[in-house]
């Protein structure tokens, strides 16, 4: 199953686990993770459930393509690194 | 008397406290983060708006002697699909303003961009103002300057009423409602917009209101600093009558005394290609005559070399009418207890100001 990694900056606003999850796509596993910690959502994902403009998930070291849907599929060796964006410095 | 002041910083959260001598800071939360609203609910919790730069708008609360949680933040719905040619986005970028409901447990939250968000349960979760958000006159809302979303910045509930509601909308005027939000209509008349085009000089919508505030006694009497004048309405924000604002016309804020119809306080500043104290010296423009003339207050502010601009939501009057709270975006922080005749500065160098009101 993937794993995915979130950025430490979020450690003080909420637990945040470094976990395997399921799913075959990035969407998929961010869902597996927020069935988890559901407060989680909201801090990498906007209303309509877009990736937040200035958070960045890199599959394998590429960042997503589809920052919309995240439809990117993943791999169960993959590993899905959350960052923030590097907006402005 | 007014006991408690916080101020939401670009980096934190701030509580002051009376001490004997002074104003002081006695407590912090949040440090490094933007805060951009606050509110103390009538029951003693205090509410904390974050506006995360990456990870978006966040809604905290603090029950009476509790500690800090995260509860909902407002939520927009899911955007139709026949919705594509609004220019708005459909989520959450900011919370502009927290505001009582004077009902028991209600709460209003002003939003970029453009949303009214109502809580019956002490800001713990939220609804969207549907009627509003769905108005087709919302299309031709504009955009705050800088920023590409309109923004919500005042909601005036009227104490005796809590239905009857008014909003300002940088850039859309001023709305009303007479039934909790169920209705809506654009009410402002005799503003004008020296910036734009002879055609829509006096167009209601077009008007950029940059903060409202309303007597609380009076509710009827609203005051208006707009882009380039101040206003004032004796009929609830029908129609406005410019006001003889000086050393300058343009600037954020504004404060209603609550108990005077014929009190209000603004910060003038060099319209708006600057955004600079006139001659770098910070005052505060007070009329005591309904606007009728204003004096100009500047004992304890800073006279010399002051760059410091005051946003929409960083002058508080408190329930009395005789403390006030300043703070500017170069962290200065001012308070008076005379009504604005003399003030004075907490010893703190705050980040930027963007939002202070008293707790009690």
């Amino acid at each position: 199953m993937p794993v995915v990694a979130l950025t430490a900056a979020l450690r003080r606003f909420l637990p945040i686990p470094s976990v395997r999850v399921g799913g075959a796509t990035v969407a998929a596993a961010l869902d597996a993770l927020f069935a988890d910690s559901p407060g989680l959502r909201g801090y990498l994902l906007d209303d309509q459930g877009a990736l937040r403009r200035h958070v960045a998930i890199y599959v394998n070291g590429a960042p997503v393509a589809d920052r919309a849907l995240l439809s990117d599929p993943v791999q169960p060796a993959d590993e899905i690194h959350v960052f923030q964006a590097l907006t402005g410095g | 008397m007014t006991g408690r002041l916080h101020v939401g910083t670009r980096k934190g959260w701030f509580e002051l406290r009376r001490g004997a001598a002074c104003w002081d800071i006695a407590e912090t939360a949040f440090l490094g983060d933007p805060v951009s609203a606050v509110l103390a609910l009538p029951d003693g919790a205090d509410l904390a708006a974050l506006d995360l730069g990456h990870f978006g708008a966040k809604l905290w609360k603090r029950p009476p002697g509790g500690a800090w949680r995260e509860v909902a933040a407002p939520a927009f719905p899911p955007k139709p699909a026949d919705a594509t040619d609004d220019p708005h986005p459909w989520s959450l970028g900011k919370i502009w303003t927290l505001e009582p409901g004077f009902v028991p447990g209600r709460v209003w939250a002003g939003t970029m961009p453009g949303g009214l968000f109502r809580s019956d349960d002490g800001g713990e979760t939220w609804a969207l103002n549907a009627p509003l958000w769905f108005m087709p006159e919302r299309r031709r809302w504009q955009g705050v300057a800088g920023l590409e979303q309109p923004g919500l910045h005042s909601v005036l509930v009227d104490p005796r009423d809590p239905a009857d509601l008014r909003i300002g909308v940088s850039t859309a005027g001023v709305w009303a409602s007479a039934d909790t939000g169920a209705t809506w209509r654009l009410i402002n008349r005799g503003m004008y917009a020296e910036y734009l085009p002879p055609e829509l000089r006096e167009d209601p919508i077009s008007q950029d209101v940059h903060r409202l505030a309303r007597c609380a006694a009076r509710p009827e009497v609203i005051w208006c600093q707009h882009h380039n004048a101040a206003f004032r309405s004796v009929d609830g924000g029908a129609n406005w009558t410019e006001l003889p604002l000086r050393p300058a016309k343009f600037g954020f804020a504004v404060a209603a005394h609550p108990r005077d119809p014929l009190t209000a306080w603004f910060v003038p500043a060099v319209k708006d290609e600057r955004r600079i104290p006139v001659d770098a010296q910070l005052v505060v423009a007070r009329t005591r005559d309904g606007g009728a003339s204003f004096e100009v207050l500047r004992r304890g502010l800073p006279q010399r070399h002051a760059y410091d601009l005051v946003w929409r939501h960083a002058l508080a009057v408190d329930a009395d009418g005789r403390c006030l709270a300043m703070g500017s975006t170069s962290g200065g922080l001012w308070l008076s207890e005379d009504g604005g005749d003399s003030w004075t500065a907490p010893e703190a160098r705050l980040p930027p100001v963007a939002a202070l009101r008293f707790a009690d």
